[in-house]
């Protein structure tokens, strides 16, 4: 309406140039959107690609032999990854052992006691970009530490490894979930006398405990595929091996060298090893979905 | 997620001021958590709370362990640094800073230079990038703009299952599925059309520059997705609306309503992006040929500065092989939180202001 008064001088040379670029607009328009569509089908081509091959790779080629028995020597037909399996459960379990208390105790420092602390912010940029580290140089890193000091590869230096890179996810997730607990459950269990630390643990922690065991899970998935800092640490065995100090099998460390191995039976076992791998993260990934989602709902009340 | 916070951190501080002190008028039954009693030197219900660890020494240590299990993120990272660079003090000792500018690559020899494994990885993180980017940022001007709210979730789902997809197994399926179509198929192809630009000469084995880029663009791709599409719904919803409000078409309201406001978190978005390449491991040393070359075609084998510690580090004889390895992880280790420090202070620029997203 106020507009119209000064509009008037205007309406017939712009209804010229807009009868063209109207038209060119929109085409632009359908243009780009198509581009959008596309762009997401082609970055779903590769995904469907991959786990369709893996499937189809990796079911044929699975067996009872393969989680019952150990590397076959090269050349003979058969053999399984029963240690790699074994060996992987160890070190991830050694690493959540040392990761998540540690991840989760950051993370309630940051949110339970550093609110506003320059101190706080350090250490959520710190642990943002050791989020960020490449995964192989955490791996020579505890090379250097810890293998060249005992003089031989070991289990162990491989779940240190593993569990550095958990802590960072872990905090992080930690402490946004804390976030958003409301103050007055806080303030309630307070108010009744609860110590300060019972309340983190009894009522903070609890009530975002779903969003904190979704974070978990997510670091548990991101480093249970993890080879890189495995390569320096674990190293990878033939052989059944449950001791912490020693070299010991690892799911993706086995695949990684069939998968450059010359031979087609390896290369099959590296496919079935692949499918396990996946399964696991995903089923993983899938109860995070399904904790994420009742967090949800008990985060709404 | 940031966000969400903000209101309550104000909470905080006066929480704990009111704390010590409870209101007079308390029931007579309930536990009264006055902490210093008044005249009594220890009241039965002070030692009621004490046996039950209230008290200050509780409070105290509870949050000194929580501090330094904190502190201990403060140490990974410092760790991290020292031991890398006492390790290389061999080779920081004989080469210097020229060891990042030399091509020489001679184990035999002892003549170490990190030239062409930072020109490797350069060059396959912006091939990754070049196709990453524009493919992310078509998914996400998707998920946030175009998509039926139907199928927003299922989508999202699946590129962030994308991320979750060990490198190992992209490396596997890479040296199976994708080196024999670039052998076969699209390496022929490229160098038939495209061969007068002389990016595509040489012999074409399948493994090089071009299939590491093309892997590594898969695997950052639902990174930068993701988070360009949690900035992009940052963007709030009044300037969509003022946008259209002028007569725009939706690519106009995307390009100047959404885009512009936030084109810096979406820079941090490739950022980050390009972090995760620099530092991609196993698939990238599965296919790019693991050798030390410096070339303009993008058939040739090279080599990345984490692929040659992925390939070389454990058959490294000699320590001056092994510190001039550790050299190169430890500019890994710099260059990655260069650009990671950048990236995140980018996208927090632009979602610390942002109000409470829309679902």
């Amino acid at each position: 309406m106020a507009t119209q008064p000064i509009g008037t001088p205007r309406p017939s040379l712009q209804t010229q140039i807009s009868n063209f670029s109207t038209k060119r607009r929109m085409v632009t328009n359908y243009v780009v959107s198509g581009l959008a569509v596309l762009a997401t089908l082609l970055v779903i081509a590769p995904l469907v690609a991959i786990l369709a091959y893996l499937l189809y790779k990796g079911a044929s080629s699975l067996n009872l032999d393969f989680f019952t028995h150990i590397p076959a020597p090269v050349g003979e037909q058969g053999g399984g990854m029963a240690n790699s399996i074994v060996g992987s459960a160890i070190i991830l379990c050694l690493a959540s052992l040392m990761g998540i208390p540690i991840g989760i105790a950051a993370g309630v420092y940051l949110s339970e006691f550093g609110r506003g602390k320059a101190l706080a912010t350090a250490i959520r940029f710190t642990a943002d970009v050791l989020n960020g580290v490449p995964s192989i140089v955490m791996g020579i890193a505890i090379y250097s530490l810890i293998v060249m000091q005992q003089k031989h590869f070991s289990a162990f230096a491989g779940g240190v490894a593993l569990a550095i890179m958990m802590v960072p996810t872990i905090t992080r997730t930690t402490e946004e979930m804390l976030a958003t607990v409301p103050h007055a459950i806080r303030e309630a269990a307070l108010g009744l006398g609860v110590p300060k630390w019972r309340t983190a643990i009894s009522v903070s922690l609890r009530t975002a405990s779903p969003g904190i065991i979704t974070g978990c899970m997510l670091a548990f998935a991101r480093v249970a595929g993890e080879t890189a800092p495995l390569l320096f640490t674990a190293l990878g065995n033939q052989f059944w091996s449950l001791k912490l100090n020693e070299p010991i099998a690892a799911l993706p460390l086995q695949i990684y060298v069939y998968a450059i191995s010359p031979y087609d039976e390896q290369h099959r076992l590296a496919w079935a090893g692949a499918l396990v791998l996946i399964i696991l993260i995903m089923v993983s990934v899938t109860l995070v979905r399904i904790f994420a989602n009742r967090g949800q709902l008990k985060g709404a009340s | 997620m940031t966000d969400d916070r903000k209101p309550q951190s104000t909470e905080s501080s006066p929480l704990s001021t009111i704390l010590p002190r409870p209101p007079q008028v308390a029931p007579a039954g309930a536990p009264d958590s006055n902490p210093e009693g008044v005249s009594a030197p220890l009241s039965p219900i002070r030692a009621y709370l004490n046996a039950r660890g209230s008290g200050r020494i509780a409070d105290n240590t509870f949050q000194a362990v929580m501090l330094l299990c904190a502190l201990s993120i403060f140490v990974i990272v410092l760790f991290i640094f020292f031991i890398l660079i006492s390790r290389s003090k061999l080779s920081l000792a004989a080469f210097g800073f020229r060891f990042f500018t030399r091509a020489a690559w001679d184990p035999v020899a002892g003549d170490f230079g990190a030239l062409p494994f930072i020109f490797g990885t350069l060059a396959t993180s912006f091939l990754a990038l070049a196709m990453a980017v524009p493919l992310a940022l078509g998914v996400a001007i998707f998920l946030t703009e175009l998509c039926p709210q139907r199928l927003r979730a299922p989508i999202s789902f699946l590129t962030e299952l994308l991320a979750a997809i060990p490198s190992v197994v992209y490396g596997l399926w890479a040296v199976f599925v994708l080196v024999p179509i670039m052998r076969e198929q699209l390496g022929p192809f490229l160098s038939k059309t495209l061969g007068w630009t002389g990016f595509f000469e040489g012999p074409n084995f399948g493994v090089g520059l071009l299939t590491a880029g093309i892997i590594l663009a898969i695997m950052i791709l639902p990174i930068i997705s993701s988070l360009t599409r949690d900035i992009m719904t940052a963007v709030p919803n009044s300037q969509r609306e003022a946008v259209l409000a002028l007569g725009a078409t939706r690519w106009e309201m995307i390009r100047i309503g959404v885009l512009r406001n936030s084109r810096i978190g979406i820079v941090g978005a490739v950022m980050l992006g390009l972090g995760r390449a620099l530092g991609e491991t196993m698939a990238v040393t599965m296919v790019i040929g693991n050798h030390p070359n410096i070339g303009k075609s993008l058939f040739a084998p090279a080599n990345t500065l984490a692929s040659v510690i992925a390939g070389e580090f454990s058959e490294a004889t000699g320590d001056l092989y092994l510190s001039a390895l550790i050299e190169i992880g430890l500019a890994l280790f710099l260059v990655t939180i260069v650009v990671n420090t950048i990236a995140r202070l980018l996208v927090w620029a632009v979602t610390r202001g942002a109000p409470a997203r829309a679902h």
